[in-house]
């Protein structure tokens, strides 16, 4: 992949983001996590593309860097939703009833966990503690913390993400 | 009652801002400590005062700064300091509420922090999801950093510091101090092998230490009122306050910093206001999901490190999980080898293999697919994945703790599933 190639890979704003990443760190190579994110706040996912582009800009083999990618959760290798939807499944939530609501959440969106709407409106995920058990059952849509979630506020509160 | 950690952010009713974090003297002691003091002073004071680390494992933070070789010893080259911040224990809530409502109290104590090991590079490792946290505490850094309290030649001394948040991207195993480090490092966060520990070698080869949220927050306190008012506010053996909270079937959830060595009772009752309606409480997990139930009888305990210890369990992160009685302690025991087994990270054979096989079984169990011997088998594999040295770091080890005394406490449940041959509870 030529300079040019690169250029056209990932925006300058992009380049720019990771650089300033790269320039808190001792080497290229450990902007790896931070510039995964960077390109998938952007583009909301990380391609194959986009990966290579990524690796080259850090002076790393693609391989490398997909093995960190495919190693964190929060990395998304496959295209998602305009909005993901992350459920937490972890104790706290457990005991308040998140299995319930996770079942709620599959029979109103009509996709499984781990799956997306077919209107690419939609994916939605099982997570670990979401750090907010006061306010258990919790989930996060994109940035947003909501909780605690009763069924019934389930529409209204899908109603915000379009 | 003293509550250093929270008294700033109940007088604001809210966020603590610049403003008003230096009108209640904010940075005021990080400015005395690094002009006025050395590091070896401030490392005593901590240590005198018993800080111990409030991530879980309640290490002494002093005796954990005096491992970092001093200047003459260390070579050319960064130290760090790194904040735990992947808050990630289940059921753990706290260091989101410190970094969220108090941002610049964190900052003050990582200054004091790397000031007293000499490092002049500190991290916050902050969990992905929390993205109020990584907003309010960037903005509290670019405020610290007009303010000539991070950068080049801090409060006007010859001491540098720059302090930058690592976002991670996800997995448990990230809490894990040398994991950490490896994530921090833009790799797979894979715990490894100690020694060297973290402070002789940690990020890329440099001495390193690692301090959770909490433990830091105390420090600027402790310099200004001294180590004996920080053991004061302990009620019995250990010192200062803790962020306890509560999470479950209870009228009021919540955190409060209270004394350290407040009753388990005490918590329930009086600040989480007791069980709801028609529950009753059969067990707790007293700091977090990789911590072992603690029963009725252990309920009027101080919450404090050697006395949970001595009860079986471990203090952890002070954040309780509460079982009640609609709760099916084998499910519940299944929702716990879920999160375990998943957030392996695959290195260890028997953590890998092992704990999805648990899961498994005590899903069949719970389905009503249990064999004769199967609680026997439970508790045989258990004890081979959870013995330490068998497996890298402790993930599994922390994975068999809530399973174990989950056999102990609540055979009877297991037995009544495999007898019956279904949940006693099912449809519940």
């Amino acid at each position: 992949m030529s300079e040019l190639d690169l250029i056209q890979t990932l925006s300058h704003e992009e380049i720019q983001a990771i650089e300033i990443e790269i320039a808190h760190l001792p080497d290229r190579a450990s902007a790896a996590i931070d510039a995964l994110l960077i390109v998938q706040e952007h583009r909301g996912w990380v391609s194959d593309e986009s990966l290579d582009a990524i690796a080259r800009l850090l002076e790393m083999s693609p391989a490398d860097l997909d093995s960190i990618a495919t190693f964190y959760n929060l990395i998304y290798r496959k295209p998602v939703g305009r909005h993901v939807i992350m459920v937490c499944d972890s104790v706290s939530c457990y005991v308040m009833g998140c299995d319930k609501l996770c079942r709620q959440m599959e029979d109103k969106l009509g996709v499984k966990m781990g799956q997306t709407t077919p209107d690419d409106r939609f994916t939605l995920l099982p997570i670990v503690c979401l750090g907010a058990c006061d306010r258990a059952p919790v989930m996060q849509i994109d940035e947003e913390l909501i909780g605690p979630v009763a069924g019934d506020q389930l529409d209204q509160v899908l109603g915000r993400f379009e | 009652m003293d509550k250093p950690l929270t008294e700033r952010i109940d007088a604001c009713g809210g966020l603590v801002d610049m403003a008003a974090f230096e009108a209640a003297e904010g940075y005021a002691t990080a400015r005395r400590a690094v002009t006025e003091m050395t590091p070896q002073e401030i490392q005593e004071i901590v240590k005198e005062a018993n800080l111990r680390g409030r991530g879980g494992a309640g290490f002494p933070t002093g005796v954990k700064w005096g491992f970092v070789p001093k200047d003459e010893h260390a070579g050319a080259g960064h130290k760090y300091l790194v904040c735990n911040a992947d808050e990630m224990e289940p059921g753990t809530f706290k260091d989101r509420y410190l970094m969220e409502y108090d941002p610049h109290m964190l900052i003050e104590g990582m200054i004091i922090g790397a000031f007293a090991i000499q490092a002049d590079k500190a991290y916050v490792f902050l969990r992905g999801e929390y993205h109020e946290s990584y907003r309010l505490l960037n903005n509290a850094i670019a405020e610290a950093k007009a303010k000539g309290y991070l950068g080049e030649g801090i409060f006007g001394s010859s001491f540098d510091l720059e302090l930058a948040v690592h976002r991670s991207a996800g997995r448990y195993i990230c809490g894990e101090e040398t994991a950490l480090l490896n994530a921090l490092e833009g790799k797979r966060a894979q715990p490894r092998t100690k020694p060297p520990f973290p402070p002789a070698s940690g990020a890329w080869g440099r001495p390193t230490i690692v301090n959770n949220v909490e433990t830091l927050c105390n420090v600027p306190a402790i310099l200004q009122n001294g180590a004996e008012w920080f053991q004061d506010l302990g009620l019995g053996e250990d010192a200062g306050t803790k962020i306890y909270g509560v999470s479950g079937r209870v009228n009021n959830p919540g955190l409060w910093e209270l004394p350290m060595g407040t009753t388990i009772r005490e918590i329930i009752e009086q600040h989480a206001g007791g069980m709801q309606d028609g529950y009753e409480l059969r067990g707790i997990l007293p700091g977090g999901a990789s911590t072992e139930f603690l029963i009725e009888e252990h309920f009027d305990l101080p919450m404090e490190y050697g006395t949970i210890q001595a009860a079986g369990s471990r203090m952890g992160t002070g954040t309780m999980i509460l079982m009640d009685d609609s709760i099916c302690p084998v499910d519940m025991s299944r929702n716990l080898q879920h999160f375990f087994a998943q957030e392996s990270c695959g290195f260890c054979t028997p953590c890998r293999e092992g704990l999805p096989w648990l899961e498994q079984l005590l899903l069949d169990i719970e389905e009503g697919r249990g064999q004769p011997g199967d609680l026997e088998l439970l508790e045989t594999n258990a004890s081979l994945i959870g013995a330490p040295g068998n497996t890298f770091c402790l993930h599994a080890t922390g994975a068999i703790e809530p399973l174990a005394s989950a056999l102990k406490y609540f055979r009877e449940d297991f037995e009544a599933h495999i007898r019956d041959g279904r949940c006693p509870q099912a449809g519940h």
